[in-house]
């Protein structure tokens, strides 16, 4: 970190206020020439939407931004390009009919009405900025022939042909194979080198830990932490905040739990996509009224495994159920026999009011019950009474959520999947959430199976944890011994 | 921006030669049927600018024609001007429609923009019903002049027009503009990242496809020797320049003309048939819409990529 030549990016006081959730709050950090910058947060921190407000996207409440001594904060996105910051997309939406070269040359066409053919040159500077960030050989090709990791080369070519003094890259190494990631890293190092100012925005640590000279890490939109890696790494707030440190587990004794039958025994369970394998050998065990949380990044396969878990994906291995070893059920027999997934994207029907959402569910209970049940429902989520008649797309995210949560509930599940509960939801309505779960594990002998990549959610109610990485299971035990066992991946 | 090769450039001369020396060999009526192509097919080239590039769903393609061809019809009809100014004053009338046009299209898009997009041509409808007075109402408008009497004269006219219009439609969509235009239409945010007024793009956009709309319209009028809402204004006209546009091929400009040709030739051929034409036309559109999306141009082995 080079502090005696001036910042490139100065931020003070940046603040964003969506309504009444604030999103980022009077934030000050500065970028410098030449440095690689890790801003790292937990889903909800706020980290995207600071780089959406460098990036002219999303509009400051107030705050400045300014690039070499000139505010930019709230100008237009082309603006600020053309002013000298690039962003490298996640998603990338590459002109299907241009080749790559083509696509590089987008990128340094002026924005001029008139001029119809590239300033001269152009051509050549696509071709050398392919070349350098390793498209030489495919500078040809259209982008759908691709390989995914040649279609991010392309977005890194794109942002920087521009030549930007500063360089955003959201999640640089999603996605991409280790040997990717070596490459990729080389490449971001040299826009570095080349003098550039990079800020790569990521959730955790560890993933950019080897690349960033310096570390940011956000929490509900304020700094918590900012130093190298290893400061951050060490620091007690992240640690808290990443890993749930001094968060109270509610762990039953293992001799308690292995008492219990066996529900759902998974061996070596494989599952495939085309080619490529995003399930290795994953083996499982759950008992009757056990909370097993599976704690694992995204991409690291926690969907794909409850997905053959229901019957939605066809997969190698042995799963039993209730003591007998599966056969080939379908999704719908497994369901019945009282397997329950409520998926991370939640499937509400949104133009259903509440109280419609549940009916449905409980089509197959006699009146009778159904009724009890929808009380129990609403005790344990007194919300979902209060909105019954309320549309549900109209719902906060936390109580879609709960409304998902519930509506799987009221089909009597013997085994409740939840995938990904807090995904895309604010850290204040995390607290809701889990007062919820807390309480139906507390008042009922439910048998949980929950996928997570927020630690602090997941392990308050776990009785035991398996963590999931690349598709396999890496380990597993009781809440209390992760945060030294297994911890440090997830910082 | 790719180069053409040499030899599929002297099959096109030879292709134009032929079409340009036309009307020594066909009669009238065939040179008539050609003659509503050709302004048919900048209809849809100019929405192919517009929906394939750009990426705005304009349902209303015949609000912009209407427009040129109203502009024209009236100038030349009520105000006695000349058929040039006549054509120049309706261009300028479809030209200011599409940048109306533009307002709601920066801030709506997909269905709610098509939709606006639709309701614009009704209005335009009611509006040419309701000043029975000065537009001809229901029955149509009649011009005084005409471009000319003499049916070889009108198809030069028409052929003429329909290659430049395209060549300047095609040049457009393959040039920095037209990749702008492109990447604006997939992704504005992205488009802005790389430091490009999306904006700014799209409302030209409007305003070429409605150029061209406009004076086809406007070139129409003066060959028919009317305007009417049935020729020119019909949600059923626009919706076959789509079809056209489509069915030649997106994202191609040459497609639409393609698309048109095809669609009034086999219009006319089946006319034996009786009412059932259109039926079997919108069947065959249909059906190679749904076998072949990227329509009939995309059949050819040269599209890259194939």
């Amino acid at each position: 970190m080079n502090t005696t030549t001036t910042p490139r990016l100065a931020v003070s006081g940046l603040h964003k206020r969506f309504g009444g959730l604030i999103a980022v709050k009077s934030l000050d950090f500065n970028l410098y020439p030449g440095e690689i910058l890790g801003l790292i947060g937990p889903n909800g921190s706020g980290k995207s939407t600071v780089m959406q407000m460098i990036m002219g996207v999303v509009r400051p409440t107030a705050g400045q931004i300014l690039l070499d001594g000139q505010d930019i904060a709230g100008r237009p996105t082309y603006d600020i390009a053309r002013a000298g910051v690039g962003i490298v997309f996640q998603h990338s939406r590459p002109l299907r009919l241009q080749t790559v070269l083509e696509n590089i040359l987008l990128g340094l066409l002026p924005d001029s009405l008139s001029r119809l053919r590239p300033p001269p040159g152009a051509i050549e500077t696509a071709r050398r900025i392919g070349e350098e960030c390793g498209l030489g050989e495919v500078l040809d090709r259209l982008p759908a022939t691709l390989p995914f990791a040649d279609l991010r080369r392309m977005e890194l070519a794109k942002a920087i042909a521009r030549d930007p003094s500063v360089v955003l890259v959201d999640e640089p190494f999603a996605g991409l194979t280790s040997a990717e990631v070596h490459d990729f890293s080389a490449l971001i190092r040299r826009f570095r080198d080349q003098g550039r100012a990079v800020m790569l925005v990521d959730h955790n640590v560890k993933s950019i830990a080897s690349l960033a000279d310096r570390v940011l890490a956000l929490y509900l939109g304020e700094k918590i932490a900012e130093g190298s890696s290893e400061q951050v790494m060490q620091d007690e707030t992240v640690r808290r905040v990443y890993l749930g440190g001094g968060i109270e587990t509610h762990e039953r004794p293992e001799a308690e739990i292995a008492a219990h039958k066996v529900l759902l025994h998974a061996e070596d369970v494989s599952v495939f996509y085309g080619k490529a394998q995003a399930l290795e050998n994953v083996s499982l065990t759950v008992h009757e009224g056990e909370f097993v949380s599976i704690v694992g990044l995204n991409g690291a396969g926690k969907t794909s495994l409850f997905n053959a878990i229901s019957g939605l994906v066809p997969f190698r291995g042995a799963i039993s159920w209730d003591g007998a070893r599966r056969g080939g059920e379908s999704a719908a027999a497994i369901a019945r026999a009282g397997i329950v997934q409520c998926p991370e994207t939640r499937e509400l029907f949104g133009r259903l009011s509440v109280a419609e959402n549940l009916e449905l569910a409980g089509q197959r209970l006699a009146p009778g019950e159904r009724a009890s049940r929808l009380d129990w429902l609403h005790e344990l989520f007194p919300i979902l009474r209060v909105r019954g008649t309320q549309e549900s797309r109209t719902l906060s995210g936390g109580e879609q959520q709960m409304l998902a949560i519930a509506r799987s509930l009221m089909l009597k599940p013997r085994l409740l999947i939840l995938d990904e509960p807090t995904l895309g939801l604010a850290p204040v309505i995390l607290g809701q959430l889990s007062e919820a779960l807390s309480r139906l594990r507390e008042t009922t002998d439910i048998t949980v199976l929950l996928g997570e990549q927020n630690v602090t959610f997941a392990l308050p109610h776990a009785d035991r944890v398996y963590v999931i990485e690349h598709g396999r299971i890496i380990w597993n035990g009781t809440p209390t011994r992760f945060a030294a066992e297994a911890g440090t991946g997830y910082l | 921006m790719s180069s053409i090769p040499k030899s599929r450039l002297a099959a096109l001369a030879v292709f134009l030669v032929v079409l340009a020396l036309f009307p020594l060999g066909a009669n009238g009526y065939i040179l008539g049927v050609l003659t509503t192509a050709f302004y048919f097919a900048v209809f849809a080239m100019s929405w192919d600018l517009l929906f394939g590039y750009a990426g705005e769903v304009n349902f209303g393609p015949t609000f912009l024609i209407g427009l040129g061809a109203y502009g024209a019809g009236m100038s030349n009809a009520l105000l006695g001007l000349p058929v040039p100014l006549a054509i120049a004053v309706g261009a300028i009338a479809a030209v200011a429609g599409g940048v109306a046009l533009a307002i709601p299209a920066l801030r709506l898009s997909g269905p709610y923009l098509g939709l606006i997009t639709l309701v614009s041509v009704l209005l335009l409808q009611q509006a040419i019903v309701i000043f029975a007075g000065v537009t001809g109402g229901e029955i149509g408008l009649s011009v005084p002049d005409v471009l000319s009497i003499s049916s070889a004269a009108n198809y030069e006219y028409a052929l003429g027009f329909m290659l430049v219009s395209g060549l300047i439609l095609f040049l457009i969509s393959r040039s920095s503009l037209g990749m702008i235009l492109q990447a604006a239409g997939q992704d504005q945010v992205a488009a802005a990242a790389l430091g490009f007024n999306a904006t700014r793009h799209k409302i030209l956009a409007f305003a070429v496809s409605a150029l061209f709309s406009g004076l086809a319209g406007a070139f129409l009028v003066f060959y028919l020797g009317t305007a009417s809402v049935s020729a020119v204004v019909d949600i059923s006209i626009g919706v076959r320049v789509i079809i056209a546009a489509v069915l030649g091929g997106r994202r191609t400009i040459i497609g639409g003309a393609i698309g048109s040709v095809f669609l009034i030739v086999a219009g006319e051929l089946l006319r034996p048939i009786g009412q059932l034409s259109t039926f079997v036309v919108a069947l065959i559109a249909l059906v190679v819409i749904v076998l072949f999306p990227d329509g009939l141009l995309g059949l050819l082995p040269h599209r890259r990529g194939a």
